[in-house]
């Protein structure tokens, strides 16, 4: 799969996945943000990182950056759009996703390692691993608490479209699991079509055991719809 | 008849606030620094964003609607925050 990463100013993982798709054996373009083209056959990666220096809120100037017409096309002829932490709260800000991300509860940036919980394995996103199983993934967000009204939270749970939730190393989801105070201990969200993918935590940045782990490969592979070869 | 207002000028103030059911940690970390402080008898603390725009001259009643679209696209985020539009003449 070729995959577009779009390069916002201010975004800092925009290298780090390229890195890790090409490690996974996958075509991977940095596509800056003024650019406005996305290939049909393209997968696009919004990166992790401070888009506009978080400036009004997070993601919401990116939202309106020039190749963000073309994400919104490629996400609604069915290609696969992914954000990762500011990624996601772009998405959001974008609409491409529903609720939004605010301050974490706590109020601290949380830079760690996350044990998340796969909660939905049928989605192309999730198909590498299986109902309950742990990932250990790299967080590093100061707005990552993830809020949405009763109704989307509601239709996000029937329609399975919560893909991952924190918990602690047990698997279980509890209060003291959760690092930003999110509804429903959400770390990852799909879009009602299941090709719009976002998420707090960094699977780039697990994908090479040098890198602590390699947990994030099967959310990568997946996106390039190659999940179940892992 | 009642003229149509139109002004040389416009400043227009947009007061962004989280909605009362999103938790605000940042206005809550501010009071307690004012009880260390020694301050009594804050029940609340809530932050938002106080914006401020100049504005050609143009018909205030299309401005108003013209804010108003900004406001909910851009300057505030409906899912967690709420909006207040002031718009005086003469910027």
């Amino acid at each position: 799969m070729r995959f577009a990463v779009v390069q916002f100013p201010g975004s800092n993982c925009d290298q780090d996945c390229v890195h890790a798709l090409q490690i996974l054996g996958q075509e991977a373009r940095l596509v800056w943000h003024q650019e406005t083209k996305i290939n049909p056959e393209e997968a696009v990666i919004l990166p992790g990182g401070f888009s506009y220096g978080d400036y009004l809120r997070c993601g919401a100037i990116a939202r309106f950056s020039p190749i963000m017409a073309a994400v919104k096309v490629a996400a609604e002829r069915g290609q696969v759009v992914v954000g990762i932490c500011n990624g996601f709260q772009i998405l959001c800000e974008a609409g491409l996703l529903p609720g939004a991300l605010t301050r974490n509860e706590g109020l601290h940036f949380r830079c760690e390692t996350a044990p998340i919980r796969v909660e939905t394995p049928t989605t192309r996103f999730t198909s590498a691993y299986v109902t309950g199983q742990i990932l250990q993934i790299p967080i590093a967000h100061g707005e990552g608490c993830y809020r949405a009204s009763p109704d989307v939270l509601q239709e996000l749970e029937a329609r399975q479209r919560i893909l991952f939730r924190y918990c602690n190393p047990e698997g279980e989801v509890v209060a003291e699991a959760n690092p930003n105070g999110s509804s429903h201990a959400i770390a990852g969200i799909c879009n009602a079509r299941g090709n719009v993918l976002g998420m707090m935590p960094h699977p780039e940045r697990c994908c090479e055991p040098e890198m602590g782990g390699v947990d994030g490969r099967g959310i990568l592979l997946g996106a390039a719809g190659v999940g179940r070869s892992l | 008849m009642r003229a149509v207002s139109k002004a040389a000028g416009y400043k227009a103030t947009v007061t962004v606030t989280l909605k009362p059911s999103i938790l605000d940690p940042q206005g809550e970390a501010i009071g307690h620094a004012l009880q260390n402080m020694g301050v009594k008898g804050i029940k609340s603390v809530r932050i938002g964003k106080h914006i401020e725009l100049e504005i050609e001259g143009g018909e205030e009643k299309v401005l108003r609607a013209k804010l108003e679209e900004i406001s909910k696209e851009l300057l505030s985020n409906p899912v967690m925050e709420n909006f207040h539009l002031d718009l005086q003449a003469g910027g």
